[in-house]
């Protein structure tokens, strides 16, 4: 036993010299930044607002891990996948012939509609067609089956899209509203920035709107609380499971229709870093928690916007941006090791973890 | 005669709309016209024609059976209302496809696939011939599914092995022309496929040989098992003398192509045994296992290779070193790990593996690892001044690897550390409030995949003579984790039937490259769902997965 106890103690030890060579590595770095000073304040602005607008992407994204989660202790791996699905099909069904017959540019408002809506669509199916044949039947299953199960939709979906749509790069087209900059505070912001932050906004107070105020959102939260109780209560269960899903997946699909408009090109790998970077935000924020999703996402995408530059560029790391995505993942193990509960959640992690 | 009242029409209408949509689906994502190139039969049914019919004939049949009650005329008519529903989605993918273009939307409806589904005749007529085709399809399983079981087997075994021979025909003609020439091969194979002839033989063969198999079992029901002990011993060192033969000669068996398939399932095992510690016995899920793989086949490279990054030390030498690597980095990547479970593990050890990939391709070790053009000129090794060049050569190499791999996780499994992991993964408080030592097995657990997978990647850095970064993919981790679970976790067998079934298959059908990983999506949901014990289960698995529906469980459960 006394052994035992040195163990775990030496453990600690070697977790905290982790800890301590990050923020030596971090804080050199950034002082070594700031004494070189590289870039001009508006260049620092412009990364600032890129990891804002990436943020709030990777926000929409990590609610639908925070939702599922809440509800049923499982990391869905495939909702990178109901990402894809929606935004994949939209364009080449919808966004594409729009381009092509003029119709995206003469109403462009309505075009984007449609197109939201169509993506939202294709994502919610995807997803209940994946819970009702892969998750439900596995319910009561030990958790790692779920988890593999996860897995397999995700490599299933992945490459079902490949085959039907094709495995090729596609191009969004380029919406000439949302085309060029507008002046703020000194800089200029791209157009597709504010939409971006903007629809979040809308679509994180509705959301809200609808777990917090509407009858279903109340059984949503009575199932996430205790699933047993809230039958007794006379609450639905598997709807409300399967409502979850779908209220994931159509945030994903908004996030999709958002994502093709800031980086303009879409394809069947696309919901992988994704999904797992918005993984990483759900994790940041409190997984389980919706506004902890939010902030985890934006949190996230400043950092990883901001953190090549500030951190790796001084340090003399050639092609310091190859690192970006290390940096995402390095934070989501460290998150994952140091707080899993992380900012916003509650003390989930022995519990459920 | 039926009476309506008994007929439920919902059945067969949604189970035809299921195989409608699977049907559709195969011809959508390419996998028809694809293996519409395989012919299984010269000139009668290739495999993408067994594709498009494959589901309704399955869903038909089991419509019939479950739901006709021993209706003969409800059941047919279940059958062939199956077989229309299913019809309806691809035939109107026809129509369609004559009507519009459909490629810039859906890449795959090319006019080979169209072709393929109207039988070559123009869109309406072919069409209507696909419906009649499929309701004939449906009819023949709702038929197939009256007839009684003597008889239903026999033919199903007869079709399912003519099915196989007539798939794998192209590999089985060039081996058979090796050994017997050209002459013999002829007579069987007709250019890449089974001669009509042969196939009908073949087929009556099988029902002949399966039925009288299964009327001898039923004329000596019960073996008597009163084999003695000596016996016994003797027939087990028989079959592993057999065993041992058949491995050694085996390479000369197969040939060049054949060995090298070989070699990449016996790469699979290796890494199928690491992982199958850490997943099987410990429980511990890790998808960032092809770090080690990566850690073993760079360490291989740079020590060994003649390249201006490589150090040129000798194969043999590397070896215990790149193990030693892999398994020191399963030490120190498994620490910070310590605490976490299930889940969590699972998205950290991911995350792991990404960022050895990611870093192993960026500009900071280009001078070490040589970026994404990765490092050259890796000797393959020699034995007694004899280079293994050849896959017939190499094979024993890898043999060897996994033999050993083999022969330490059996003993694992069965010694006191194996015991320990299976408490672990069992439950963690209650394993530690045992004394068992959560740190060191953990760890130990940890270091020995990643070890078994170091050597895998540094015998694959040997046998390819050069690495990329792009190898070192996360498809690695999870081809190697659907591998183990197909086989059956914390199964040794389960590991080679899971890796013969996963990469020796999708190697020999060149046509499986592309959709390899649907497959394995789909087959991991599948087995989750219908046989998460796997193909091969190990006892301890198989009991606990299906605790609730073993009546011999719960009964001596009850009688304690």
């Amino acid at each position: 036993m006394k052994k035992l106890f040195e163990k775990i103690e030496y453990i600690d030890l070697f977790l905290w010299l982790i800890r301590a060579v990050i923020i030596i590595i971090v804080i050199w770095g950034t002082v070594a930044t700031i004494i070189d000073n590289p870039y001009s304040t508006r260049q620092w602005t412009d990364f600032l607002i890129f990891g804002v607008a990436q943020g709030s992407m990777y926000a929409l994204i990590a609610i639908g891990y925070t939702l599922v989660y809440g509800v049923l202790f499982m990391i869905n791996f495939a909702h990178g996948e109901f990402f894809m699905s929606g935004i994949m099909t939209s364009t080449i069904f919808l966004a594409g012939p729009m381009a092509e017959s003029g119709f995206l540019n003469r109403h462009p408002i309505i075009s984007l509609l449609i197109i939201a809506i169509f993506s939202m669509l294709i994502s919610v199916s995807v997803a209940l067609l994946t819970e009702r044949i892969a998750y439900k039947p596995l319910r009561k299953a030990p958790r790692l089956v779920p988890l593999i199960t996860a897995i397999g939709a995700s490599f299933f979906w992945q490459n079902f899209f490949r085959g039907m749509l094709g495995s090729n790069v596609k191009p969004f087209p380029q919406v000439e509203i949302l085309s060029g900059t507008i002046p703020f505070l000194g800089t200029e912001i791209l157009k597709t920035h504010i939409a971006v932050v903007l629809v979040t906004v809308i679509m994180l107070i509705g959301l809200n709107f609808f777990i917090m105020r509407t009858k279903t959102g109340k059984s949503i939260r009575a199932v996430a609380e205790n699933k047993d109780v809230a039958a007794l209560m006379g609450i639905d269960v598997d709807r409300a499971i399967s409502i979850t899903f779908a209220t994931g997946a159509a945030m994903a699909g908004i996030a999709g229709v958002l994502f093709a408009l800031v980086f303009r090109q879409v394809h069947f790998f696309m919901g992988f870093t994704p999904g797992i970077k918005a993984f990483t935000a759900a994790v940041l924020g409190g997984i389980g928690s919706v506004p902890g999703a939010a902030i985890g996402g934006l949190f996230l995408g400043m950092f990883e916007s901001i953190g090549p530059s500030l951190f790796l560029q001084s340090l003399g790391i050639p092609a310091f941006n190859q690192l970006k995505d290390v940096i995402a993942f390095i934070m989501l193990v460290l998150v994952l090791i140091f707080r899993p509960q992380g900012i916003l959640g509650e003390a989930l992690a022995e519990k459920k973890a | 005669m039926t009476t309506s009242q008994s007929i439920q029409w919902r059945i067969p209408l949604r189970f035809g709309f299921y195989a409608g949509i699977a049907s559709l689906c195969f011809s959508a994502i390419g996998l028809v016209e694809l293996f519409g190139q395989r012919a299984l039969i010269t000139g009668v049914i290739t495999m993408g024609q067994v594709l498009i019919f494959t589901a309704t004939i399955g869903l038909a049949y089991i419509t019939a059976r479950d739901n006709a009650e021993g209706q003969r005329g409800v059941a047919l008519l279940y059958g062939s209302l199956t077989g229309v529903i299913s019809g309806i989605p691809s035939a109107l993918l026809i129509l369609l496809a004559s009507a519009v273009n459909l490629r810039p939307f859906l890449p795959n409806v090319s006019p080979a696939l169209i072709e393929i589904l109207t039988f070559n005749l123009s869109p309406t007529a072919g069409s209507l011939a696909f419906l009649v085709a499929m309701t004939a399809a449906g009819l023949i399983a709702a038929a197939f599914s009256l007839l009684p079981s003597k008889v239903q087997r026999p033919i199903f075994n007869g079709l399912l092995w003519t099915l196989i021979i007539g798939l794998f025909s192209e590999i089985l003609s060039s081996r058979l022309r090796d050994f017997f020439g050209s002459g013999f091969t002829k007579l069987i194979f007709a250019g890449k496929a089974l001669h009509p002839l042969v196939a009908a033989i073949l087929f009556v063969l099988v029902i002949g040989i399966t039925a009288l198999l299964d009327a001898r079992k039923q004329t000596t029901p019960e073996q008597t098992e009163d084999v003695s002990a000596s016996r016994k011993s003797r027939l087990r060192w028989l079959t592993f003398a057999v065993g041992a033969i058949f491995l050694i000669i085996l390479p000369q068996l197969l040939g060049s192509y054949l060995s090298e398939v070989m070699n990449n399932v016996g790469l699979f095992i290796l890494m199928g045994l690491g992982l199958n510690i850490v997943v099987g016995f410990a429980g511990l899920l890790d998808l960032g296992y092809v770090a080690f793989y990566a850690i073993g086949a760079y360490s291989m490279a740079v020590m060994t290779s003649q390249g201006p990054l490589g150090l040129g030390l000798p194969f043999w030498i590397a070896l215990p070193f790149c193990v030693l690597f892999a398994a020191l980095a399963g030490i120190i990547l498994g620490v910070p790990v310590l605490r976490m479970r299930g889940d969590y593990l699972a998205i950290v050890t991911l995350g792991f593996g990404e960022i050895i990939r990611i870093l192993v391709l960026s500009d900071l070790f280009k001078p070490i690892l040589g970026g994404a053009q990765g490092i050259l000129r890796i000797p393959k090794p020699e034995i007694f001044g004899i280079s293994l060049v050849r896959p017939e050569h190499f094979y024993y190499v890898i043999l060897a690897g996994v033999l050993l791999a083999w022969f330490v996780s059996w003993r694992l499994s069965e010694a006191r550390l194996g015991r320990q992991w299976l408490a672990m993964q069992e439950d963690e408080d209650v394993a530690e409030a045992m004394g068992i030592r959560l740190v060191t097995t953990k760890l130990l657990a940890f270091s020995f995949g990643a070890g078994f997978s170091g050597l895998a990647g540094a015998l694959l850095a040997s046998k390819l003579t050069s690495i990329f970064p792009h190898s070192f993919k996360l498809e690695i981790s999870i081809n190697v984790l659907v591998l183990i679970i197909i086989g059956g976790l914390g199964s040794l067998p389960g590991v080679v039937v899971g890796a013969l079934i996963l990469v020796g298959l999708p190697e020999l059908l060149r046509e499986f490259a592309e959709y390899r990983l649907l497959m394995y999506g789909a087959l991991l949901v599948v087995m989750m769902l219908a046989k998460p014990e796997g193909f091969w289960p190990s006892t301890i698995m198989k009991r606990e997965l299906h605790i609730d529906d073993d009546p011999e469980i719960l009964s001596a459960k009850a009688g304690d």
